[in-house]
């Protein structure tokens, strides 16, 4: 997983709330085989609109969605958070994320940064006056740093750990190979193996 | 205080705890499809790693496979790449992969526990909700997404959350015509499709057991309809009975020693739970779904209910659009409800007693004119066993097609599917809109249901017949 310390972009003021994650993926897209290359996926119906804000530049070429509240609603899909990582999104700032997208999202790297309502306002309105605004965000002091302000938000500590480190589940669990190792070789002896002859 | 089985099979698998993140726990066997492990088995690749214990994993064609014409390429260049990207992820990475149209091959639900992989006291995963069908062996067996398959591929653990603890008492006599299938049908529609939420089940009582090994795979299969984690029953002598003699069961010692574990693993008798329900069995009918989700059920015997018969506002508004979906109106008996297609099939009803009990019913007799019944064997194994005793006969005489094995029309994934606003009395598990095809219809109900509906063409049971 990529680590995250400090990421400086382009936003992109996204006026919806209740995106779900069938907006953010169809589901004609998890048909595919691999696990990366969905860029094009992401919010596919949306983007037939000329006018949609991902159409329109500098926004196109942005890293940091600021979204309405309640995004990632919805279907499981992890191929939700892997559209947005495709694109080039790094960071989605919101009021609050449904739960599983924001367990896949810290799975594979991209960060979810919660922020009161009043500041996702202030946030839209400023990448509308000044579309060039870079947003500055700083994962060790939870901010996020504009020309007129610093806001504050929240994280949780685990997976803030992990982003930082660049720790995947993968790798941390691989911090505990003797204990695996430990554990099998307590397994019973008695059970099973898939190797069969007449496969 | 003691244990129940859930936290005693949990105990067991622990690899490391630390307070304030998940428990890593060990994985003693990982299925895997074709449809939810590409992602993961990429996820290694470019990761540079290796599948970590590739004899604890088993690979099956199953989701998207054809149930006919097996000589010929799949016609899906989709469906085609997802099969064949399996066989390559498995080439390479050392998994053992049984092959549509194999001796071995069927819905991996199906296939484990006949070839005696499931056994109790197992922690077991799959990338698909209804692993929790393998949890009828004491087994704790639950669905997983892409990142999770990808780790177990590559640790052979998994993190997990813990999870509360819900008895579902099921005491009594089951009446005559009613199953397994219909006890779980009851206990969504008393609960809801969130009412298990958070917990594992474990399904107790009279009832469970004295049901066979197969009627408590089609109630654990549908633990996940509840919108449970994980559904499963302590092992017994049934339990035993099952799993002497199996491919992959023990022998000889190794037999004596797993005995004497699996029968220490049943719950306490004062271990508490944290929740629980009780379900009198002898007032339990056959139970068929009139709506979109699988907590939309009513007895056979009574009538589509009205959204007015609803309280909260939201059932109200879900009532009103499943009726509109389904094209059905308040108050109609549900016998009365016609059908075009019956589905006997999938992990929850595919197997040889779910077969038997239809063929009985069928035997003699010819389903209606124009009706259309797929009869899709859970596996390559059930199919043989069904033809070796006649029983593809009696489905042929009756003009029902006799299939080859695999998920089928229980996701329409391949061409097995319910057309736009056609009706379908099916054995499966899930009654979402579309589920069996664009705008397909689904009623969920038993075997027997399954087979007297295609007799009469409209939702019976077998004693309807005489
Ligand atoms: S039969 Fe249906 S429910 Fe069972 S594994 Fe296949 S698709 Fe899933």
């Amino acid at each position: 997983m990529q680590k995250f310390t400090t990421h400086t972009g382009t936003g992109i003021p996204l006026r919806r709330n209740n995106i779900d994650t069938d907006q953010i993926i169809p589901s004609r897209f998890l048909k595919r085989v691999s696990r990366s290359g969905f860029e094009d996926a992401l919010f596919a119906e949306w983007r037939k609109d000329p006018d949609f804000i991902l159409n329109t530049a500098p926004y196109s070429g942005g890293s940091i969605l600021v979204a309405g509240t309640d995004f990632g609603i919805g279907s499981s899909r992890e191929h939700a958070v892997w559209g947005l990582l495709d694109y080039g999104i790094r960071v989605v700032v919101s009021a609050r994320f449904a739960d599983i997208f924001r367990g896949n999202s810290g799975k594979a790297g991209l960060l979810t940064v919660q922020v009161s309502e009043d500041d996702v306002d202030r946030l839209w309105d400023l990448l509308d006056r000044e579309p060039q605004t870079d947003l500055l965000v700083d994962l060790s002091s939870q901010t996020i740093t504009t020309p007129e302000s610093v806001i504050k938000f929240d994280v949780d500590p685990y997976v803030k750990w992990r982003l930082e480190m660049g720790y995947d589940d993968i790798s941390l669990t691989e911090q505990h190979a003797d204990r695996i190792e430990a554990y099998e070789r307590r397994r019973p002896g008695f059970l099973p193996d898939c190797r069969f002859q007449s496969a | 205080m003691g244990f129940t089985l859930a936290e005693k099979v949990w105990n067991n698998h622990i690899v490391h705890h630390e307070d304030g993140s998940p428990d890593l726990l060990y994985i003693d066997l990982h299925l895997v499809n074709e449809v939810t492990s590409p992602q993961a088995f990429e996820g290694l690749r470019n990761a540079g790693r290796m599948v970590r214990r590739p004899e604890l994993t088993l690979a099956m064609e199953d989701h998207n496979v054809p149930t006919s014409g097996l000589d010929k390429p799949i016609d899906d260049p989709i469906s085609a790449l997802q099969v064949q990207t399996l066989r390559r992820n498995c080439a390479e990475f050392g998994v053992e992969l049984f092959k549509m149209g194999g001796e071995e091959q069927g819905i991996v639900h199906v296939v484990g526990p006949q070839l005696g992989l499931t056994q109790p006291g197992m922690t077991i995963v799959c990338g698909d909700s209804h692993t929790s069908t393998h949890g009828a062996f004491g087994a704790l067996a639950f669905g997983i997404g892409t990142s999770e398959a990808e780790h177990v591929l590559a640790t052979q653990t998994l993190p997990a959350a813990p999870f509360k603890t819900m008895a579902v008492n099921i005491e009594g006599e089951l009446p005559p015509g009613t199953s397994s299938k219909d006890v779980i049908l009851a206990l969504i529609a008393q609960i809801g499709t969130g009412g298990g939420q958070g917990y594992v089940l474990e399904y107790r009582g009279s009832a469970v057991e004295k049901m066979s090994m197969e009627a408590r795979m089609t109630m654990c299969n549908m633990s996940i309809e509840a919108g449970a984690r994980a559904g499963l029953i302590s092992p017994d002598r049934t339990t035993l009975d099952y799993l002497k003699g199996r491919l992959k069961s023990p022998q000889g010692e190794a037999w004596d020693e797993a005995e004497a574990l699996w029968l220490s693993l049943s719950t306490d008798p004062d271990a508490t739970f944290d929740a629980e329900v009780t379900l009198d069995a002898g007032s339990i009918a056959p139970y068929v779904t009139w709506g979109t989700n699988p907590g939309q059920g009513i007895p056979i015997t009574g009538s589509i209910p009205s959204p007015k018969d609803f309280e909260d506002e939201r059932e109200r508004k879900a009532a009103e659009r499943a009726l509109s979906y389904m094209g059905l109106e308040a108050g109609m008996a549900m016998k009365s409800v016609p059908v075009d297609t019956v589905f006997l099939g999938s992990c929850t009803n595919g197997r040889i007693e779910d077969l038997r009990t239809a063929a009985g019913v069928l035997n003699g007799r010819r389903i209606k004119p124009g009706m259309r019944m797929l009869v899709v064997p859970g596996s390559m194994k059930v199919k043989a066993q069904a033809e070796a005793e006649g029983l593809d006969q009696v489905f042929a005489d009756a003009g029902a097609e006799w299939r080859f094995a695999g998920c089928s029309m229980c996701l329409g994934m391949n061409p097995d599917q319910v057309g736009p606003g056609e009706r379908c009395a099916s054995t499966s598990n899930r009654n979402f809109e579309g589920r069996q095809g664009l705008g397909s219809r689904t009623h969920l109900v038993s075997p027997a249901v399954a087979a007297a509906t295609a007799i009469r063409g409209t939702i019976s049971t077998p004693a309807d017949l005489n």
